[in-house]
């Protein structure tokens, strides 16, 4: 474990992407003491103004101020990131590892499931759902989520082939453990380190595509403070007033880019053969 | 059995002993009766090829074995690897589906047997793993690893529990407040111990053990055999022991069995065997096994090729490409010049049908063109009693 964290240490970048999603997680959860204005209080007085004094990132055309708006957006994307990617892992999760606990028919089933969704790009299939579903966060959610539950189900797939020809498999077996017990016991905690690696990427993706969808119309509800709808109403204004597109693409920019880097640094620190 | 009773009931009051367990399937033998018995087991794996897995062949890694294994005793099982021994091993214990075959645990038919039934007979019949790191799941502590039999059986929950897997430990030689560590912690001698508590948790009379010292160190392994032996005197544990090395299954084996490619060729007592070998293969195994002493006593007959493959073994005996005994017979054949190998003291068995010309036949062996006798390619030899002790079988045309 030590050594663990001695090689995540290691990797700056890594070290610094959770920092920054360390701060993104304090600015949501003490949204309402940070945010200077109320994100959704409205002064026609003030729409559009620069950043500077009163508001330090500007204001949008209806006057709401820009930060404030980025820092309850980040409650909107990391909620919308830490469910969606929860329903995508244990739902994909629990299909990978009974497809390849079992194998057979069962696997040809889950498996041939697992890759028609796969065949479809990300956002095309959320975009799909979230046109069934209709707009709303948690529908952008459960769309997120059945996005990204292939890619689960087939890293634990994987994983659970590998695990499965340990002999300590066939000593459970051979005990008479029964097979729930033996996936839950025996597989389950072996096939740690890739899901867990995927979830830190996949939260920068599921952050993407709620961007994406809200950008797009088809996410969040158009009055919440997102930062995908905040980028959509401010692609309008960027000759007159590009503060209020750039900032929240920074902040997706550095959102994503952090959890990437703290993926890809989990993964070497849990794996030092799988590091490029 | 009731000496064994004895010693289980009053050396080890923690271990279940047999007498504890229920009474189904744990009646007496009736006299002579196998506790396990093996019969033409063959466990055949298809070979898929194309996209549409389509079976092309199969990979015959156990082709019609018969044995028993007797109540206290120890049967060995030795053979190269590849000879399919592993595979007999968890054919029998439904780790692998049997092709067809029967195995019968007193008197019980194994492979009838399904849920519930199974798992209680799992009870019974344990098993002891080559690689003792891989056995053990890396994630669950000594403790728990031991005690899950326990737990999964009803045996034993809490602290009745946690004393049982103490006591488990002491009995295998380890301290029993290893029970919070993990397998990564230990040697590989200590990580067997651990393995073999394991499977003696649930007072088994019945243990495949697969190759238990072949991944330890020479210093080790004397240690580990002493505790086999010690459990199996103590508690009565009949023994199916796999191995490739006859050095180490000399000493251990009541009786032991030779495999090559998928079936047995030779079998007797321990002292019946190294005394008196018969199979041309098993003289070679036994060729190969080291001796303390560094004056050559014996020749060292070291074989032609490899071990074919078992998708495509060899047509009558499956040894003959490699078997330097019909060689020897075809060679002394063609130098009289006669058609009787009865003259030169061959048995009878070895004449091909139809006596009379032709009784050696080329073959391509190992890239080069050597004779055999035909009867060795076209008929397979059938286990057969041989001169010397009763119960000393082989499967061979040439030897007596």
């Amino acid at each position: 474990m030590r050594e663990l964290l001695g090689r995540f240490l290691a990797s700056k970048l890594a070290v610094a992407g959770a920092a920054v999603i360390g701060l993104f997680v304090l600015m949501a959860i003490f949204a309402p003491w940070i945010a200077p204005h109320d994100p959704y209080a409205m002064d026609s007085g003030a729409a559009l103004s620069a950043p500077g004094d009163g508001y330090w990132l500007g204001t949008d055309r209806f006057g709401r101020d820009i930060l404030s708006r980025i820092i309850y957006g980040s409650r909107i994307s990391l909620w919308v990131g830490i469910v969606s990617v929860g329903i995508a892992l244990s739902v994909g999760t629990t299909i990978g590892v009974i497809a390849g606990y079992f194998g057979g028919w069962v696997d040809s089933a889950l498996s041939r499931l697992t890759d028609t969704l796969l065949s479809f790009p990300d956002i095309f299939l959320a975009l799909a759902i979230m046109a069934i579903l209709g707009e709303s966060t948690t529908n952008v959610m459960i769309a997120i989520g059945i996005v990204y539950t292939p890619i689960f189900a087939r890293i634990a797939r994987g994983s659970v082939l590998q695990v499965k020809a340990s002999a300590f498999i066939e000593a459970a077996r051979a005990l008479g453990v029964g097979h729930g017990r033996i996936m839950f016991r025996h597989v389950l905690p072996n096939i740690g380190p890739p899901l867990i690696v995927q979830t830190t990427l996949s939260l920068a993706f599921a952050i993407l595509a709620e961007a994406a969808l809200s950008f797009l119309g088809f996410g969040v509800e158009p009055d919440a403070a997102s930062w995908g709808v905040m980028l959509n109403e401010g692609k309008d204004w960027m000759e007159l007033a590009w503060w209020v597109a750039v900032f929240p693409g920074i902040a997706i920019t550095l959102a994503v880019f952090s959890f990437n880097v703290l993926g890809d640094g989990l993964r070497d620190a849990l794996d030092p053969r799988m590091g490029e | 059995m009731t000496s064994q009773q004895t010693a289980a009931g009053t050396q080890q009051p923690d271990i279940p002993t047999q007498a504890q367990q229920p009474a189904g399937g744990r009646q007496q033998a009736a006299d002579g009766q196998p506790l396990v018995r093996v019969r033409d087991l063959r466990t055949h794996f298809p070979i898929r090829r194309g996209v549409f897995s389509r079976t092309v062949g199969y990979v015959k890694a156990v082709d019609g074995v018969s044995f028993d294994v007797h109540a206290g005793k120890t049967l060995g099982l030795v053979g190269e690897s590849g000879s399919g021994k592993t595979t007999v091993g968890r054919t029998i214990l439904r780790l692998i589906p049997a092709t067809s075959g029967s195995v019968h645990y007193r008197g019980q038919d194994v492979f009838a047997l399904q849920g519930e039934r199974l798992r209680k007979l799992r009870r019974h019949m344990q098993i002891i793993f080559q690689d003792p790191m891989s056995s053990l799941n890396p994630r669950m502590t000594i403790g728990n690893i031991i005690g899950e039999p326990l737990t999964v059986h009803g045996i034993a929950k809490g602290s009745e529990r946690e004393d049982r897997v103490a006591s488990l430990l002491q009995r295998v030689g380890l301290d029993p407040s290893y029970r919070h560590r993990y397998p990564h912690e230990f040697s590989g001698g200590q990580r067997q111990r651990i393995g073999i508590a394991r499977a003696i948790a649930l007072s088994p009379d019945f243990i495949v053990c697969d190759e238990p010292v072949s991944a330890l160190d020479v210093s080790i392994q004397s240690q580990i055999l002493n505790l086999l032996d010690d459990l199996q005197q103590e508690l009565g544990i009949a023994y199916l022991f796999i191995a490739h090395n006859l050095a180490v299954i000399e000493h251990f084996s009541d009786e032991v069995a030779v495999m090559y490619l998928g079936r047995i060729v030779e079998k007797a007592s321990a002292t019946e065997l190294y005394a008196n070998p018969k199979h041309p293969y098993t003289i070679s195994l036994l060729s190969a096994v080291p001796e303390p002493d560094p004056r050559p006593t014996r020749r060292r007959i070291v074989l032609r090729g490899e071990m074919p493959s078992p998708s495509n073994p060899p047509t009558g005996c499956p040894f003959h490409p490699r078997c330097p005994l019909t060689r020897k017979a075809a060679a002394e054949a063609d130098a009289k010049d006669t058609a009787s190998l009865v003259e030169l003291g061959y048995p009878p068995s070895a004449m091909p049908a139809g006596n009379g010309k032709g009784v050696t036949l080329p073959i391509l062996s190992a890239g080069e063109t050597i004779r055999v006798l035909r009867k060795c390619v076209e008929e397979c030899p059938p286990l057969e009693q041989k001169k010397g002790e009763g119960g000393h079988v082989a499967a061979c045309w040439v030897t007596e």
